[in-house]
């Protein structure tokens, strides 16, 4: 299991599942109520709880092996946060005190689990051109509305740059999945070994992989803004677009869903007490 | 020797890439695969040392599975220099660049001094030794990335597309570089689209299409198949083309590059005065 196969965990593959039909602001209100639950809870069973809510939407959506690597990929941080909770906690008397010694190192690994867990069935199951056009819908509007009541924030920010810079940015993992590879490889080729040596060795193995990624990501975004800005990117102040997203119903009844799942849930964490 | 049976390889997005490639490249030998886009090419070299091991089927280089040992020590045997240099870049200057490999496999300084000077010697990238590589041309950037793997001398040295971004005078520095390596008793595998740089090598052909191995033989007999070429997507070199078009008139058909067909040229300008 590599970092490169951690990112599979974000790439979007196009199906017809009921997730990947869903508006995108809806499946983004969803992974967001999920995290925002995950911050708020710190008991084991509510955590577990979330954990388990998003699964059922991994399994509709037809990704469970993208989402499974992402998570494997995503337990060894997990397993450090337990560790250094583990470690303060043991070693601290006063909070020996207040939990019992594993249940709240293992709540904190299960908290990153289900928001990175969140996330992935968001970036799996979203395309990165509804993504854009959600962004836009929002972000332009915010804008203006920004501006409005800020002037002097007039030309400092463009919404589509903005816009354009976050989905040249998903649209490009792919890209740089391959090329991290390839890279990998050409070092490998010249004898790096980067599974061998003490840890202090395996992180300096990673600059002949780091440095060539970073030049090329660099290299690659001026490539793209001369591309953009010799096909008149920027020449129309007001953009349309082909595609408008539009809230159907099957959208309207998960978002009320979705709401009202998150309001019992802060209802719960105000008002009754959880075991664990 | 490497010697690949019945390789079948499989990418983990499940695109199968290899589908019983069998190849066998003796000491010596210059090889060059070829093939349409996406045909498998790239994917059989890197079996050869041991950056992918086979799905199905093995692979043995000197008679070692390429299974059962390193990346490392297959890389010290069989030097591979990747397509895009970009991809390999990433020292402060050229020398460094050169030096990397060397320090990885363990020579000491000195050696890896007197081996540097003499491939930027042999490179003509002395003047840039002290330059940092993202500051070349992509044509001396690739010069850099073969520099790279000749300077530890490995006994089989795979070049993946050695043409890419290369000037007239560099491809043919880079084609009597090669046959000095022949020369030598090393072994050459290309990796190419480039017919006309071939055809002036005149190396053993493998075709290869849809992750098998198509057709294998001398270039002048494959490179003037043009049914076998057609169904790789290869066009053949320029003067086979002219050759091919006037076998009617009394022109032989095995002629793929200049020196031979002056001297068919001549030979029938002879015979035709007799």
């Amino acid at each position: 299991m590599s970092f490169l196969d951690v990112l599979e965990g974000l790439r979007f593959k196009k199906a017809s599942s009921p997730i990947h039909k869903l508006d995108p602001r809806v499946k983004f209100a969803l992974a967001l109520s999920l995290s925002t639950l995950a911050l708020a809870f710190k008991e084991l069973l509510a955590l577990i709880a979330l954990f388990t809510a998003h699964v059922p939407l991994i399994l509709l959506g037809g990704v469970i092996r993208q989402w499974a690597r992402m998570m494997k990929g995503a337990s060894l941080f997990a397993f450090f946060i337990f560790l250094t909770n583990f470690l303060f906690i043991h070693f601290h008397p006063g909070y020996a005190a207040l939990s019992p010694t594993f249940v709240l190192p293992i709540s904190m690994a299960l908290r990153f689990l289900t928001i990175v867990g969140a996330f992935s069935c968001f970036f799996l199951t979203t395309s990165p051109d509804d993504l854009g056009l959600a962004l836009e819908r929002h972000l332009v509007p915010f804008t203006k509305w920004l501006i409005e009541r800020v002037p002097r924030l007039k030309g400092a920010i463009d919404p589509y740059g903005l816009c354009f810079a976050f989905i040249a940015s998903v649209r490009f993992i792919p890209t740089m999945v391959e090329e991290a590879t390839s890279i990998v490889d050409a070092q490998r080729a010249r004898g790096l070994e980067l599974d061998r040596g003490g840890l202090l060795k395996r992180i300096r193995g990673y600059v002949p992989i780091l440095i060539p990624m970073v030049i090329n990501a660099l290299r690659r975004s001026d490539e793209l803004a001369e591309a953009m800005e010799s096909r008149a990117w920027g020449a129309v102040k007001e953009r349309t677009s082909l595609y408008e997203l539009r809230l159907k119903k099957g959208d309207a009844i998960v978002m009320a869903l979705t709401a009202l799942a998150f309001a019992i849930a802060v209802y719960v964490r105000i008002s009754i007490p959880i075991p664990l | 020797m490497i010697e690949a049976k019945g390789v079948y390889f499989r990418y983990p997005n499940g695109v199968e890439a290899l589908r019983d490639a069998t190849i066998r490249i003796d000491d010596g030998e210059l090889v060059a695969i070829m093939g349409p886009n996406g045909a498998g090419k790239t994917t059989l070299v890197k079996h050869f040392n041991g950056l992918l091991k086979p799905t199905k089927g093995e692979v043995f280089v000197d008679g070692v599975n390429t299974k059962e040992v390193s990346i490392a020590s297959l890389a010290r045997k069989v030097g591979y220099v990747f397509q895009n240099p970009d991809h390999q870049l990433f020292c402060e200057s050229v020398e460094e660049e050169v030096a990397f490999a060397l320090r990885n496999f363990g020579f000491d300084e000195a050696e890896v001094e007197r081996r540097v000077t003499w491939v930027l010697e042999f490179f003509e990238l002395t003047p840039y030794k002290r330059k940092s590589p993202f500051t070349l041309s992509v044509g001396e950037r690739k010069r850099v990335t073969i520099a790279s793997i000749i300077a530890w001398n490995p006994k089989v040295i795979i070049l993946d597309e050695p043409t890419l971004g290369q000037d007239y005078f560099q491809k043919e520095k880079l084609r009597d570089f090669i046959l000095r390596l022949r020369k030598r008793g090393g072994t050459v595998v290309l990796v190419t689209h480039d017919v006309e740089f071939v055809s002036e090598l005149k190396p053993r052909i493998v075709l290869m299409a849809d992750g098998r191995v198509m057709a294998d033989g001398p270039a002048e007999s494959i490179l003037t198949d043009r049914a076998i070429l057609k169904e790789a997507s290869i066009f053949p070199p320029q003067i086979a083309q002219v050759f091919l078009e006037l076998v009617n008139v009394g022109l032989p058909k095995g002629v793929i590059n200049v020196e031979d067909a002056k001297g068919a040229l001549l030979r029938l300008l002879r015979s035709m005065r007799s």
